[in-house]
């Protein structure tokens, strides 16, 4: 039996919000099922006693004086936008009709 | 004046210092020279020649009216199409980023910028640095000018090619899990990934936040160490930045003396997978420091086996979450767009037009190994086995200095081998990983050609956190030694490319 099927593939991918046409989904459903085959090896490790590790070496919080700096300019923050409108970002619409 | 493109960072600088060359002569011999050769080796995405010769005879400019310049000011360089550069395309490699023009200038250009060092172009890339050969490039596979039937490595292939072919005596690259010293060893050439935190990841386009390291490539150690000096320290920029003085690399280049250094090899690197050829030159350079007076034991770090897996869970799962602000709202590629798709639909629909195979596949592995019910076997389990090969390392250093190993299984391999095979491809990465995991510095220096395929091997240093130094001491006084024995470093016997007018 597979690690993951087709179907829950397609629901990750939904997930992530990547559409996957059919041949995609048969090219990857099996490729991800052997790939957690690998990975699903960190399991053979005994480690509950073990703390994670999220990061290399000891992080403590930054802080930084609040005080204004240069920043970009509308313009420039605006510069890559795939459509703008009054300044804005101009997105597609964000709620379903009705 | 001989090829101004064969000499090194250090002689360039030298002959602008000396009033032989100007910067604008070295630049321009770069760019004729990509123009010469960059078709059959395809490492540049975006040659900047008119913004290069600007800065070229602003840096010349400087020189003549007698002005104080950074030891590089003027050196040519390639930069990593990861790293933003304000108003120079940059795509990571990526079609959801094609044409953008970034609005800022990264830390490391900052710094670049700032030391005089001339940018020629951005280099190819896996996209989004998910790869080792390039070959997930969405614009084309770098060629490995040892070969150009080979890959380069990945994901840097392109800046690695870029100083193996020529067209530039300097490189940024960025590694994830040995993007600089993987393409490093298969071309030849050197390269440092240093301590995580010792370089800056601010404006460096995120794959996986606790690991990605930008670094020096060069064909020299002392190159690469005058690199790493001119962009690494402290910055505010990035919360992760370390704040303590830049490790003496460049004194360290220089100096290369190994005698009484505790060198440990690791046993688990080594063995069934790797290449005759590949064993045979590190064990030859590993025999090579012994004479010069290292002292080398054996070490065991038990828990490197588990990187690789441990690995492509952390990675893919922090990458699920940076990528997701390729949404096609603010920046890049937008798909759909037609007044009736919803937000969510565009977003779909980008992401599906503009991301490559590799990268879907990792952003849905992330996406499931960070889902509720899987999170505590997968992601949570992968940071526990961080911290045993955080462990191995601590345990290691107590007793040596550095440890070494080969940089990769084996040499570098043909165009579409393993494309299509993931895990194989992932297990190009089996030495260079567990440095990302821990945090430390590592490099890979050219240590010999593999007897079967007569390609470069590359010579694996991993030292503790913030002692970088002690990875360019082991590269120099290996490099010096062995170009004793070859009259001439490594790339010297690479075969000469085909030049198109």
């Amino acid at each position: 039996m597979p690690s993951i099927t087709r179907e829950e593939v397609a629901h990750l991918a939904r997930l992530a919000r990547i559409e996957l046409s059919d041949d995609e989904l048969d090219h990857l459903a099996p490729q991800l099922d052997q790939i957690i085959g690998l990975v699903g090896q960190v399991s053979q490790v005994a480690a509950d006693d073990i703390p994670p590790t999220s990061h290399a070496l000891p992080l403590t919080n930054v802080m930084r004086a609040d005080e204004n700096v240069p920043c970009l300019t509308p313009e420039q923050a605006l510069s890559g936008a795939p459509a703008q409108e009054e300044q804005r970002f101009r997105v597609p619409r964000i709620l379903e009709e009705d | 004046m001989s090829d101004l493109t064969r000499k090194t960072a250090a002689e360039l600088a030298e002959l602008m210092t000396s009033k032989q060359a100007s910067s604008v002569e070295i630049t321009q011999a770069h760019l004729d020279r990509i123009a010469a050769v960059d078709g059959d080796v395809h490492a540049f995405l975006h040659v900047d020649t008119e913004g290069a010769l600007a800065q070229a005879k602003a840096v010349d400019t400087k020189r003549a009216a007698g002005e104080q310049l950074a030891p590089l000011a003027g050196v040519p360089l390639a930069l990593k199409d990861v790293l933003t550069q304000e108003g120079v395309p940059t795509t990571a490699g990526s079609k959801i980023l094609e044409g953008w023009k970034p609005p800022y200038d990264s830390t490391v250009v900052k710094r670049l910028k700032a030391a005089g060092i001339v940018i020629l172009g951005k280099t190819n890339m896996d996209e989004f640095a998910m790869g080792s050969s390039t070959e997930n490039s969405a614009y084309g596979t770098t060629h490995n000018p040892w070969d150009l039937g080979r890959i380069p490595g990945g994901s840097g292939g392109g800046s690695s090619a870029a100083i193996s072919a020529y067209e530039a005596p300097l490189a940024i690259g960025t590694d994830t899990g040995g993007s600089i010293r993987q393409p490093g060893a298969f071309t030849g050439t050197v390269g440092v990934k240093p301590t995580y935190g010792g370089t800056s990841r601010y404006g460096l386009i995120a794959l996986a936040s606790s690991l990605d390291t930008p670094g020096p490539c060069a064909r020299t150690t002392l190159d690469a160490a005058l690199l790493h000096e001119a962009i690494a320290g402290y910055d505010p920029m990035d919360s992760t930045s370390i704040n303590q003085p830049v490790p003496a690399v460049v004194e360290a280049a220089r100096n290369g003396d190994v005698a009484g250094l505790r060198i440990g090899v690791v046993k688990e690197l080594g063995g069934e997978g790797y290449q005759p050829g590949v064993e045979a030159r590190f064990h030859e350079a590993v025999e090579l420091l012994t004479k010069l007076g290292a002292e080398v034991v054996e070490v065991s770090c038990p828990h490197f086996e588990y990187a690789l897996p441990a690995y492509y869970l952390i990675l893919p799962s922090e990458a699920s979450s940076n990528l997701a602000k390729f949404d096609a709202m603010r920046y890049g590629l937008r798909v759909g767009d037609n007044g009736e798709n919803s937000a969510e639909k565009v977003t779909s629909l980008t992401r599906e037009a503009g991301f490559g195979a590799e990268v879907k596949r990792r952003i849905i592995l992330g996406t499931h190994a960070l889902s509720s019910g899987y999170y505590d076997a997968y992601y949570g389990q992968a940071q526990k086995v961080r911290t045993l090969i955080a462990r191995d390392f601590a345990k290691a250093y107590e007793q040596v200095d550095v440890l070494v190993s080969p940089a990769t299984p084996t040499t570098a391999f043909a165009i579409g081998d393993r494309i299509d095979d993931p895990i194989a491809m992932y297990k190009n990465d089996l030495c260079t990983i567990p440095s990302n995991l821990a945090g430390n510095a590592a490099a890979s220096f050219p240590c010999g050609l593999a007897d079967e395929d007569g390609l470069p091997v590359g010579f694996h240093v991993m030292a503790p956190v913030m002692r970088d130094d002690l990875c360019y001491q082991v590269g120099a006084a290996l490099e010096s030694a062995l170009a004793e024995q070859w009259g001439g470093v490594l790339m010297t016997k690479a075969p000469e490319l085909e030049v198109t007018r």
